[in-house]
């Protein structure tokens, strides 16, 4: 095959370097031996690395984030996969509003979703802003990711291997724990993965409803007003974005490994 | 283990699936042991009489008895049935291994016990030395073979099959036949059997149920289905068959005399409880009980006249199509190779004697 540089392949390459050229320059400031982040580039330095790990409340930010996250990614995915499971078996009556309305925070703008949040909370129910607000906020839009995952794992699920289980003496809840739950396990890694990043990068809603407790994004943006802090920012967006992107490239990869093991393998 | 004695019974057992009767009151009795075959074309409700069996199906009406207990809300896992379904459901994230052992978990076996069973039971199976394959590794009549075996290892009172051969090709199918065979005659367990294929059943089973739009026809061993149909069905699903319609002038010491039309009087066992003089009835003649002859056969016999239609040539047999003058359809004809007429073509279009003797034919009601 020949490689044609036509107009097309000019415009992917120019798409490229705009989406992902800004957000190299994050690392490559990281490590600029210069409080501002202007070319040209002074000299190598891991200083702002240094900054990040000796901050203790960069460190309570950052626990709060993966307390949040790893909380927000298993109740998500419990949610999901119950919901996928419903959906991918069953013919239920109005399914498709009810998924619709599940989807809704895909499309809601999160700024508008995170103010009708913070009504709620905060006016009508009354309810202190803690990590817990935020962690509900964040599950409010990760079902939807982790139920897409789990549907497309789940769909063409042969229910007779569940029949087959209750056939050699399983109950239902041994059942789901023997053969349906294993057999989704990818998706659920997946999904894990998924909604892990999702509320640790999520910026808007956190802002709206957490308290005193910060998670890493809002403290993040919070250092911005520092502009002797900026290259630890810097540092802490570097590793941000690198932990993230294995994440995501991982769940990916489970997420496609468990596709091709779902396959008929032939009778 | 004496036979004979029933391990099944239906009552009147029935199942809708909304306006449909997919089992329309099923009465019957499977014995201990047996190896019971459910025969009928696709949509008779086969399937369907099975899962009720197996539990994944509660009768709309009627009760199930399995060893005398009426099991018709017994859930699948409480049930001392197992199934082997149409497409296996083999555990796509277990062992050949642990699949066998699947359902062996709450026996109560020792870990020493528990893999001599599932050693056993590969060995039953031919499969020994591929415990520790994985599902997708395994070719359709290996899939075919661990089904059977995580069944049999929980040693169930019935084993339910659900067209198990279906999916494998004409020669494993039949290789698979002979071994499901030995396979029941070894472990002894009852088999129900679910297939639409009539041949396989009357290999393999010692009764059959021939069944139609969610009824159970008849109920009798593969010899008796095939020499004494007891309806119009039965003998057009089994087999091939002539029929020729008529109305009964009477019957007499187990022969039954009919008017048959264009083609004459015509005679035919009868049953017992043949219907009285008057009605309608077909007489049904195999077509290798019918015999052609260039000369007209000797009183007697049933005889009519035709021309051939067509041959057929097998080498060990010959099939010919009869063509009368009043029959819309042609009569079949098979006749083995040392009663055959001339092999030459020249015999198409000749007229032709068809004769059979009056035993030869059975006598259906409409
Ligand atoms: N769950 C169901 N809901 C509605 N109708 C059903 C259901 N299961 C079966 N039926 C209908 O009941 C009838 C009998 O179906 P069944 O599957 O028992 O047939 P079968 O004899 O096993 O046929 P095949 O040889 O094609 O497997 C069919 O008309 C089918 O459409
Ligand atoms: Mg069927």
């Amino acid at each position: 095959m020949s490689k044609r540089f036509d107009l097309l392949t000019i415009y992917g390459i120019v798409f490229l370097v705009f989406l992902y050229a800004p957000v190299l320059l994050l690392p490559v400031f990281s490590v600029n031996d210069a409080t501002v982040a202007i070319f040209p580039l002074k000299g190598f330095t891991l200083k702002a690395y240094g900054q990040m790990v000796n901050n203790p409340a960069l460190l309570a930010a950052l626990k709060n984030s993966l307390v949040v996250a790893v909380g927000v990614s298993v109740v998500s995915t419990a949610f999901g996969l119950l919901a996928a499971m419903g959906v991918t078996r069953y013919k239920l009556p109005g399914q498709g509003p009810v998924m619709s309305v599940i989807m809704l925070p895909l499309v809601v703008p999160s700024i508008i979703l995170a103010v009708a949040l913070l009504v709620l909370v905060r006016q009508v129910f009354d309810i202190p802003l803690t990590l817990w607000t935020v962690a509900a906020g964040h599950i409010l839009i990760c079902v939807p990711f982790s139920m897409m995952v789990l549907m497309s794992r789940l769909e063409g699920f042969d229910r007779s291997l569940e029949e087959a289980s209750a056939d050699l003496g399983e109950s239902g809840w041994m059942t789901f724990w023997r053969v349906t739950f294993p057999i989704a396990m990818p998706g659920i890694v997946a999904s894990l993965l998924m909604c892990f990043t999702i509320s640790l990068d999520e910026y808007v809603l956190a802002f709206f409803l957490s308290g005193l407790d910060q998670t890493l994004p809002i403290f993040l943006y919070g250092q911005l007003r520092f502009p002797q802090r900026l290259p630890m920012t810097l540092a802490l967006g570097t590793t941000i974005l690198i932990v993230s992107t294995i994440i995501v490239i991982f769940s990916e990869i489970l997420r496609r490994r468990g596709v091709q093991s779902t396959k008929p393998t032939g009778l | 283990m004496s036979t004979g004695e029933s391990i099944i019974s239906l009552r009147s057992v029935a199942k809708h699936f909304g306006s449909v009767r997919a089992v329309d009151d099923v009465s019957f009795d499977i014995r201990r042991g047996e190896f019971f075959s459910l025969l009928g074309p696709s949509g008779c409700g086969k399937t369907t009489l099975l899962r009720m069996l197996a539990g994944f199906e509660v009768p709309t009406s009627g009760a199930i008895l399995i060893d005398g207990q009426d099991v018709s809300t017994v859930p699948p896992h409480a049930r001392p049935t197992n199934m082997v379904f149409q497409n296996y459901a083999i555990f796509p994230h277990l062992s050949v291994r642990e699949n066998i052992a699947y359902g062996l978990r709450k026996k109560g076996l020792s870990k020493q016990e528990l893999a001599q069973t599932v050693e056993d039971a590969l060995a039953l199976i031919k499969m020994t030395g591929y415990g520790d394959r994985a599902s997708h590794q395994l070719s359709g009549g290996q899939r075919q073979r661990v089904a059977l075996a995580r069944a049999l290892v929980c040693k169930p009172k019935v084993l339910l099959l659900d067209e198990p051969l279906g999916a494998l090709d004409k020669k494993l199918r039949e290789e698979m036949q002979l071994e499901l065979r030995q396979i029941q005659r070894t472990v002894g367990v009852t088999f129900v059997f679910v297939t639409h294929d009539q041949e396989e059943a009357l290999a393999l089973s010692d009764r059959i149920a021939v069944m139609s739009r969610g009824k159970a026809l008849q109920i009798d061993a593969a010899n008796r289905l095939y020499e004494a149909p007891n309806c119009k069905e039965v003998a057009a699903f089994i087999g091939s068959m002539n029929f020729f319609q008529g109305s009964l002038r009477e019957t007499s010491g187990g022969t039954a005399l009919v008017d048959a039309g264009p083609l004459g009087q015509l005679s035919a066992s009868a049953a017992e409880n043949a219907p009285g003089p008057g009605s309608q009835v077909s007489i049904a003649v195999r077509p290798e009980k019918l015999r052609l002859a260039w000369d007209k056969p000797a009183a007697g016999q049933n005889a009519i006249a035709g021309r051939i239609a067509t041959e057929a040539y097998f080498g060990d047999r010959s099939h010919y199509h009869v063509a009368v003058e009043g029959l819309a359809e042609p009569i079949a004809v098979a006749m083995q190779k040392s009663d055959r007429l001339l092999d030459d073509a020249s015999s198409i279009g000749r007229p032709v004697w068809i004769s059979w003797a009056p035993e030869a034919a059975v006598l259906l009601t409409e």
